[in-house]
């Protein structure tokens, strides 16, 4: 008796909309062992997870906070994805889309300058995201070498670019020498949706952004291109698709929303520029796509739901001593949970017993 | 010239991780598959290599902790990409999220701790020869088995006929498999070579190269490794040279932040990452002719009945 993977013959759409779900599902039971192996116990450690920040407006709101730079980078990956682009160095373009913008923020400091600062900042953060995401894709391109590896690279030249920056020349005088620069002038802030909470005008781009990519991938040309490539490269060869430039679309679209999401973070919930802006968000975001299947509502919803486990994650540390850690091995879990169930949509398991067949 | 000999050893040091790592995805990628979850399996064998020598206070014992949690982790990777056909560089990148979540959860535990760094080798007179004594004769065990391995590997792939077919399964493995080979099971045992060896490489940082452990301690090592193997268009005679070269920029930087030549450290720590891209693009663009690559790598396979 052998189990064997077989091809569907159709794409079973059925297995594609609970997937998502059956992971989430096996997940959590994965983690209820890991729970028990560190001497917890495991209901009241998911409680602590997933029940109480849904409990309270504070956390509520901070999983919106937490979510918005999640969706937003995850819908540029997305395109990426489905365009067989593999761009992973989200995480770079988000701390390079933040330093640009708040170079604006800390030139300014202390000047009358007026409402135009925020603006010109969020510009510049997606602008130079975009920028720095065309470096992997133009060495893709031009010169064949692998996007995967040279975008993964530029993440750690990125964080170590803004080292310098908040230890060197941005450092604020005034901050006993802690490597941060001045807080943002409050024409440099994102505002607040709504006064005295944590919920800013950052959820709000994201909706937006999450508009936007529907529409992109459901009712444009270039949408449709897009799919294609990823899904049948030799069909978009033969239609005439420019698959190089949708390479250069796809990973400048990403790295901008990266980047404005990175410098969103820094004027909003952050405040000024520091080294570990980001828990990770360039990462997570993958997952969220891949948990989203590269749908942009999908994506929203994914995107909540990892942000609550970066809010879960805190309070379990906070309140029942376990380790941040467990957030970042839930999420890797989840990713694989994700995938495998996705495989299931194109093939099924199949059982076979030997018969007089020759070996 | 004391200090020309400390570079030298040092750059044996620094390289010897990046030479076991990429010896071993070289072998999986020959065999087509591609795994970049190397960066998760060397941080999971730091930890339990560590972990396992703490405990035990035995290197030894040490360094096959962190080759068993390599190849563990590999499995998990086969299962998935071999068994589920899921897509490679999907999975890859799970791998390395859940290996850098649980090395730190493994590492918690001995954080700040120390142990006795691997012995370097000593031979009476051969060692204490001026200069190159030390180089060739001194080295710690780790630095003499990487370059066995890729002596054994090239012998493997070039010279067996088991190296000839998983070549054969990496290159084509539909006719590998209508030749009856068991294309998936070849390449989970070359999956797991490749396990084997991140998660030594990953052990050697804590047992040989600094004697404690931190978290994210292989600091995109695993993604250098990967790298590497393009570098060398998949010949393990050709990794060494990388690897030599790659640890050389490593230390050079750490010695020029050392010589205080005025550039902010943060440019020179950057510099093995810069290198690696500039390296894959004169690479890659050296051989626009023709790729080198293993012919089916990165494609799934899913046997016809």
């Amino acid at each position: 008796m052998q189990l064997v993977l077989e091809k569907r013959g159709e794409r079973s759409n059925t297995i594609a909309l609970v997937s998502p779900l059956i992971a989430i599902g096996l997940t959590i039971v994965t983690m209820s062992i890991l729970f028990l192996i560190l001497g917890k116990n495991p209901i009241s450690a998911l409680g602590v997870y997933f029940i109480d920040p849904l409990t309270d407006s504070y956390s509520l709101q901070e999983i919106a906070v937490k979510a918005t730079p999640l969706v937003m980078i995850a819908i540029g990956l997305s395109l990426c994805y489905l365009a067989n682009a593999w761009n992973i160095g989200a995480e770079g373009q988000f701390l390079i889309g933040a330093v640009a913008g708040s170079w604006l923020a800390v030139k300014t400091q202390g000047t009358d300058a007026g409402h135009w600062v925020l603006p010109a900042m969020l510009l510049l953060g997606a602008v130079a995201g975009a920028l720095y995401a065309l470096i992997p894709a133009i060495c893709k391109v031009r010169f064949g070498a692998s996007e995967i590896l040279t975008s993964l690279m530029l993440v750690y030249v990125a964080d170590l670019f803004l080292d310098y920056l908040v230890r060197g020349p941005w450092r604020d005088p005034a901050g006993f020498n802690f490597p941060t620069t001045a807080e943002f002038d409050p024409v440099a802030t994102v505002p607040l949706l709504v006064e005295g909470g944590r919920l800013h005008l950052g959820a709000v781009i994201a909706l937006i952004v999450v508009a936007a990519g529907a529409l992109l991938l459901g009712k444009t040309i270039k949408g449709f291109e897009i799919r294609v490539v990823g899904a049948a490269p030799r069909a978009a060869r033969f239609g005439g698709f420019n698959s190089n430039q949708l390479i250069l679309l796809t990973f400048a679209i990403s790295g901008a929303l990266a980047g404005l999401a990175g410098i969103i973070e820094v004027a909003g919930p952050v405040g000024h520029l520091q080294p570990g802006i980001s828990p990770g968000y360039g990462f997570t975001a993958i997952i969220v796509a891949f948990l989203g299947r590269l749908n942009p509502i999908g994506i929203l919803i994914a995107g909540l739901f990892l942000a609550l486990t970066f809010i879960g994650g805190e309070q379990a540390q906070i309140a029942m001593k376990i380790p941040l850690d467990v957030t970042k091995v839930f999420q890797g879990i989840l990713l694989f949970y994700v995938l495998a169930c996705d495989s299931l949509i194109l093939y099924r398991f199949r059982l076979i017993f030997p018969s007089r067949q020759v070996v | 010239m004391a200090l020309v000999e400390a570079i030298i050893l040092s750059v044996l040091a620094a390289s010897t991780p990046l030479l076991l790592a990429a010896t071993g995805e070289l072998v999986t990628e020959r065999a087509g598959v591609l795994n970049l979850g190397v960066e998760g399996m060397m941080i999971v064998g730091a930890a339990c290599g560590f972990g396992g020598a703490w405990l035990s206070g035995s290197i030894i014992i040490g360094a096959l902790c962190g080759i068993v949690a390599g190849t563990l982790l590999s499995l998990i990777f086969a299962m998935m990409t071999l068994g589920l056909a899921v897509n490679q560089v999907a999975t890859g990148l799970a791998l390395t999220i859940l290996g850098i979540g649980l090395s730190g959860l493994i590492g918690a535990g001995f954080v700040g701790e120390r142990i006795a760094p691997a012995p370097h080798l000593h031979i009476p007179v051969l060692t204490d020869i001026p200069f190159v004594g030390r180089i060739l004769f001194g080295e710690d065990g780790f630095v003499y088995l990487s370059l066995a391995l890729v002596v054994a590997v090239w012998w493997f792939l070039y010279r067996t006929r088991a190296g000839l077919v998983l070549r054969a399964c990496g290159d084509n493995h539909l006719s590998a498999h209508a030749l009856g080979y068991p294309v998936l099971r070849i390449r989970m045992y070359a999956v797991m070579f490749g396990g084997a060896c991140a998660g030594l490489a990953g052990a050697y940082l804590p047992l040989a190269y600094t004697p404690f452990f931190i978290p994210g301690m292989t600091a995109g090592r695993g993604w250098i490794a990967l790298a590497l193997t393009v570098f060398a268009s998949w010949r393990p005679g050709w990794l060494v040279i990388g690897a030599y070269l790659f640890g050389a920029v490593t230390i050079l930087q750490l010695h020029a932040q050392g010589w205080g030549i005025g550039i902010p450290s943060q440019f020179m720590s950057s510099l093995p990452y810069l290198a690696t891209v500039i390296v894959l693009v004169l690479i890659s663009r050296a051989r626009t002719g023709g790729s080198t690559a293993p012919a089916a790598l990165g494609t799934v396979f899913v046997p016809d009945r």
